[in-house]
């Protein structure tokens, strides 16, 4: 089984490029293809889990490499890998997939460009299960900017929408951003190694890296001596600030909404988020290279702690059904990092397999939503429980999960990472409280405003979206309930594929446990009273927290502050460039070729008047010699005989007197 | 075989040019055929060339007879793993900047003649092991393009073949005197490039050893070129024909690269190595304004000269690399090299394609300002699949052979040019920014009723793009069967400057 996984990437490839050939000939326009490959990955990969689960639960080992380029004296090798963490990514990845791609079936129908929409879906799916095989950094760094660029494509699916467009670049450029600290942190990692192959890289990490430190200055900081594995780790971490959507690099997320339903849910919300989560995991090694107070780690803790605070805080006052549930993938990505960060290697990678399904869940329903409503906006919503039963239903199922309700999956995904926070970083355990509390009030508010109630708007007339879209409901909704149940305490199955160094889980504590089921209750308690049993008007609480709501529902002016530090400079620079560019480097250019042209026209006007001048003069001179000359020829004797008769008194003169 | 192959190949486009010349004028779709047609020997010439020096080191083909034996000048002709790609780049881009051609109507007789001269010309540069033929094919490529530009060129061709004359020119003379230089240094009455480098005439001469290697840093700067030697390359690029603007940035940029790793390096290592902190910096300035001022242009084709500039920087930056004083390893070294001959490579085809591309669009729509599209990707299909790939190849999207130069020139330089390498990573992001504003304002967004029906890319169109499509994708997924050929040229270099 274990021989077939190069398939699991190289199926998807292939279909994706089948039906950007072929497109509309394809069986269901290409949409049967895309979904047999997805399945025989799906397929591949749950045999490869019960075969490591038949024999006693060991995660699996197994590689392959090719040479890919050979340069000096070295040859890079490219090759796939998997072992359990891996397996967990490739489930999450093939099952989202699989039923995101049956999902567009309904949802993108009759789309005049329904194949290439599934092309692209292919090429996601390709690149990330080829991000979560590779044995090497380099490769997954290719795959990184693969995934980019389909996310980037499906965002701009729609792309005569101006603000798709925008959306699409706005999500490219910044994650770029992001990715030259990965760029810069591979070459770190690769020039102080010599190698890329993760096995080499761990293998470094106690000798080498954690050992050779480097000093530098930074901004406000001043001068620094850190471990080379702090810099690289951090630096790598950029590159998941970016595509997992942390402060300050979220703000591509939100705006990446304008693509379809089915993209949000699979790309930006269950796989291609996380892949920065996942990258922190794979790199573990170098980011836990000291036992006690690794920076790296406490930089990722506190950037997860800022990032889930602050957009759940925005979460609670959009009014954009599925930016509520951006802001809240970003929120819950933070938790992830601030799991990773806190050393819970384990909770936030089971963090990342609750949240996939239930957020794909929350997300399919959204679009479920908006496919038979019209609109996104939960102000002219309201009592569509009755209308959309079943997607009403399965998107209960899926915030109970996302708020953290025992025994629903995100309780006990969240729990393990507030046990973690609890044991090594108290103050991230009060963020992650806190951040549980407005967790389950945002998504109590959205649940009301959308499906409970009277219609708001009368002439929106909502009906139930067809079986092939609220089938992957079901099948999510059944996730959100199941999911968790693979990593309880008395069973961490979970724990046996994904753990650090063979790490013993923490003992389960119920205090904790506790704790953060009251915080979610008191999240959905407050939801409800405001917005469903109305104790107190939504309106007045915006007025008694003006300035906080001010800043929430201008998302913490995060995107204005980027825009006047970066964007704006970056265009007087171009502008300023160009006109050096033109006036003083070209300008200088044509300067000497003036100058050459005037130097000429001096020397023209010398070679004119001066050296031909002589010339002329001389010409001038003999003519007027000659003309003088002519005067003497008179031909009268008597002129003769006196110029003779002069010229020998001179003779005489000269030769008596010298 | 082995010892004419080079020289077939140099001299074939002239009698293909004879053969032009016997055909009556008027028979404008014959003599473009037989012009297409006839280049295929040397495209197919170099293909064979490449599969059989595939894996190894050293000159090859070398052909060596006397010519003016009074002052030692041969013709010398061989190739290596510098000069081998460069054959196929050459011979393929003029295949496909032929078949482009195909629309030409004014003068074609002498335009398609001018084209296969100017193919011997580049052909001769690459062949060329003795100074003095050297410089004279140097030379001969230099006037069909001033021809090509001054004739088929755009409104201003007159200024803007002019300025690419004289400037290439001042180049030139720089280049000749240094030449000379070497040629009366070495004493030994020859012009063989291979046995001057061998003996260094200027090894520990301080000034001298300078000034020649300023004079002929001047000559190859110009052509490849380096800030602030740059500013006639957008005018000739918007100027120029298409076919031209291809050529251009495919080949005869990369004759200035070639200049800097076939004679300066080898020649003057010492002082090439004392000076590179210097050629970094230009290369470094080359990269990020480059990115800067295109992202200012409005006009389509100036902003994919601009780009070229941008883009140049990168090889620019793997030389200084594989030269600098700091004491880098051979594989480091032989890494950045490799790099920057992957991107003269990468570049002339990208660029190729972005070139081809711009002209698709100017000779439907009679404008190139930026401002005015949007929206072609509803219209054109076929050519927004082709702009989307070749601008995502060209901003080093992973994947595609951009990235694999891009990617080995920074590995190279990392550490040799901390410094330098990370405020190059500058250049990334904003070349990403340009080249996705580009294609918003071209493909995306509302489509503007003007262009509504414009015609999709036609065969003629399609032929010239595709095979570069390929090459792009090719190279970047599976970039070792050009490797093979590199990576002995770049290892043989590197060991020059030390090891550590």
């Amino acid at each position: 089984m274990l021989e077939l996984t190069p398939l699991i990437p190289a199926l998807p490839l292939a279909g994706s490029a089948l039906i950007a050939c072929f497109g509309g000939r394809l069986p269901g326009q290409g949409s049967y293809p895309a979904i047999a490959t997805l399945a025989a990955g799906w397929l591949i990969a749950l045999g490869i889990l019960g075969q490591t689960l038949a024999h006693g639960a060991h995660p699996p080992h197994w590689e392959r490499s090719i040479v890919w380029a050979p340069t000096g004296d070295t040859v890079l090798r490219m090759g796939l890998a998997l072992d359990g963490l891996g397996l967990a990514m490739l489930l999450v990845v093939t099952t989202v997939s699989l039923l995101v791609h049956i999902y567009s079936v309904g949802y993108m129908h009759g789309d005049p460009r329904y194949p290439r929409f599934f092309s692209f879906l292919q090429l996601f799916s390709a690149s990330m299960l080829m991000l979560v095989l590779a044995d090497n950094l380099l490769l997954l760094y290719i795959s990184w900017e693969l995934v980019g660029l389909s996310s980037y494509l499906l965002i701009g699916f729609w792309f005569q929408k101006p603000e798709a467009m925008r959306a699409a670049k706005k999500a490219f450029i910044v994650t770029r951003l992001g990715d030259i600290g990965l760029f810069l942190g591979l070459l770190t990692l690769f020039n102080a190694v010599g190698s890329v192959a993760f096995q080499d890289i761990f293998a470094a990490v106690d000798a080498q890296l954690a050992t050779t430190t480097v000093s530098f200055a930074l901004p406000l900081i001043g001068k620094v001596v850190w471990p080379l594995a702090a810099v690289a780790a951090i630096l790598i971490f950029f590159g998941a600030m970016g595509k997992s959507a942390q402060f300050p690099l979220h703000v591509w997320l939100p705006d990446a909404m304008e693509g379809p339903t089915p993209v949000s849910a699979l790309i930006h919300a269950a796989t291609m988020v996380a892949a920065g989560v996942y990258l922190v995991a794979r790199m573990y090694p170098v980011f836990h290279y000291t036992d006690h107070g690794s920076l790296a780690l406490t930089f990722v803790a506190g950037v997860g702690a800022v990032t889930a605070l602050m957009a759940a805080t925005i979460g609670l006052v959009m009014n954009d059904i599925k930016r509520v549930l951006a802001y809240s993938t970003v929120s819950q990505l933070g938790y992830m990092m601030m799991g990773l960060g806190v050393g819970g290697y384990t909770a936030g990678m089971f963090h990342l397999f609750t949240h996939a399904f239930f957020k794909a869940g929350l997300f399919l329903g959204s679009g479920s939503v908006i496919h038979g409503t019209g609109t996104q906006d939960i102000r002219e919503m309201g009592g569509l429980a009755r209308r959309m039963p079943q997607t009403y239903w399965t998107f209960v199922l899926a915030t109970a999960a996302l708020a953290g309700i025992f025994p629903f999956a995100g309780f006990w995904s969240k729990d393990e990472i507030l046990l973690d926070a609890w044991l090594n970083m108290r103050w991230v355990f009060y963020v992650g409280l806190a951040g549980g509390v407005l967790t389950a009030f945002y998504m109590g508010r959205l649940v009301i405003k959308t499906f409970l109630g009277e219609p708001r708007q009368p002439d929106i007339h909502a009906h139930e979206s067809p079986a092939v879209m609220t089938t992957p409901l079901w099948i999510l909704g059944f996730l959100s309930i199941t999911a968790g149940l693979i990593n309880t305490p008395w069973n961490p199955v979970f724990h046996h594929y994904v753990s650090f160094a063979q790490a013993e889980a923490p003992p389960f504590s119920l205090a904790i446990a506790a704790a953060g089921t009251a915080a979610a209750i008191l999240g959905l308690a407050g939801a409800l009273a405001v917005y469903r049993w109305e104790l107190v008007s939504a309106s007045t609480l915006r007025r008694m927290f003006r300035p906080l709501y001010v800043l929430f529902s201008n998302k913490w002016y995060v995107d204005e502050i980027l825009y006047a530090l970066l964007v704006k400079p970056l265009f007087s620079v171009c502008r300023a460039a160009f006109a050096f560019d033109r006036w003083i480097v070209d300008g200088l250019v044509n300067l000497v070729g003036w100058t050459g042209l005037v130097l000429s026209r001096i020397q023209g006007w010398l070679d004119r008047w001066v050296v031909d001048g002589l010339v002329n003069a001389v010409g001038y001179a003999v003519r007027g010699a000659g003309w003088l000359l002519t005067r003497l020829q008179t031909g009268l004797a008597q002129t003769n005989v006196l110029l003779a008769f002069a010229g020998l008194v001179a003779l005489v003169w000269l030769l008596v007197y010298r | 075989m082995e010892r004419w192959i080079l020289t077939v190949i140099t001299f074939w486009p002239l009698v293909v040019l004879a053969g032009v010349l016997c055909i009556p004028g008027r028979l404008e779709r014959f003599i473009k055929w037989f012009s297409i047609v006839g280049s295929l020997p040397p495209l197919a010439l170099s293909v064979w060339l490449w599969m059989d020096y595939s894996g190894q080191a050293g000159m090859r083909y070398v052909m060596k007879a006397p010519w003016i034996s009074a002052i030692g000048v041969d013709y010398h002709v061989g190739a290596d793993g510098l000069s081998v790609p460069m054959f196929f780049l050459t011979a393929l881009l003029t295949t496909l900047s032929l078949i482009y051609s195909l629309n030409i109507t004014v003068r074609v007789k002498e335009y398609f003649a001018l084209f296969l001269l100017l193919q011997t010309g580049m052909f001769g540069v690459f062949a060329s092991l003795d100074y003095f033929l050297f410089y004279v094919f140097w030379e001969i490529s230099l006037v069909p393009m001033y021809f090509l530009i001054g004739i088929w060129g755009g409104p201003r061709r007159e200024y803007a073949a002019i300025k690419f004359f004289l400037y290439t020119l001042v180049g030139s003379v720089c280049m000749l005197l240094a030449i000379l230089a070497l040629y009366f240094a070495t004493g030994a009455e020859t012009f063989d490039m291979l046995r001057i480098a061998e003996q260094q005439p200027f090894a520990g001469r301080g000034v001298v050893q300078s000034l020649v290697f300023w004079a002929l840093f001047l000559g190859f700067a110009i052509k490849v070129p380096v800030w602030p030697f740059h500013t006639w390359l957008p005018d000739a690029h918007v100027e120029a024909p298409t076919a031209g603007s291809v050529i251009l940035a495919g080949v005869l940029l990369k004759m200035g690269c070639y200049g800097f790793l076939r004679i300066l390096l080898p020649t003057l290592p010492e002082v090439s190595a004392q000076y590179s902190l210097w050629i970094g910096v230009l290369a470094l300035i080359s990269i990020v304004y480059g990115a800067f001022v295109a992202m200012a242009q409005m006009d389509f084709k100036k902003l994919i000269a601009y780009s070229s500039v941008n883009h140049m920087g990168y090889v620019m930056l793997g030389i200084a690399a594989a030269s600098s004083l700091t004491a880098a390893d051979l594989t480091d070294r032989a890494t950045a090299l490799n790099g920057a001959m992957l991107q003269m490579f990468s570049h002339g085809v990208i660029t190729g394609a972005l070139f081809l591309l711009v002209g698709v669009i100017y000779e439907r729509a009679h404008t190139r300002d930026l401002r005015e599209f949007g929206g072609l990707g509803a219209v054109m299909s076929r050519y927004s699949v082709a702009l989307w790939a070749s601008c995502f190849a060209s901003l080093g999207l992973p994947g595609m052979s951009g990235f694999v130069a891009e990617f080995f020139v920074f590995r190279g330089a990392f550490p040799a040019y901390l410094l330098l390498t990370c405020l190059a990573t500058i250049g990334l992001v904003v070349t990403a920014a340009y080249l996705l504003w580009t294609i918003q304002r071209v493909l995306l967004g509302p489509t503007n009723e003007r262009w509504a029906k414009l015609p999709d890319m036609d065969a003629r169109e399609v032929v010239s793009v595709l095979p570069l499509m390929i090459l792009m994708v090719l190279f970047g997924v599976y970039p070792k069967p050009i490797l093979d050929i590199l990576n002995g040229f770049a290892r043989q270099l590197a060991a020059l400057f030390g090891a550590g």
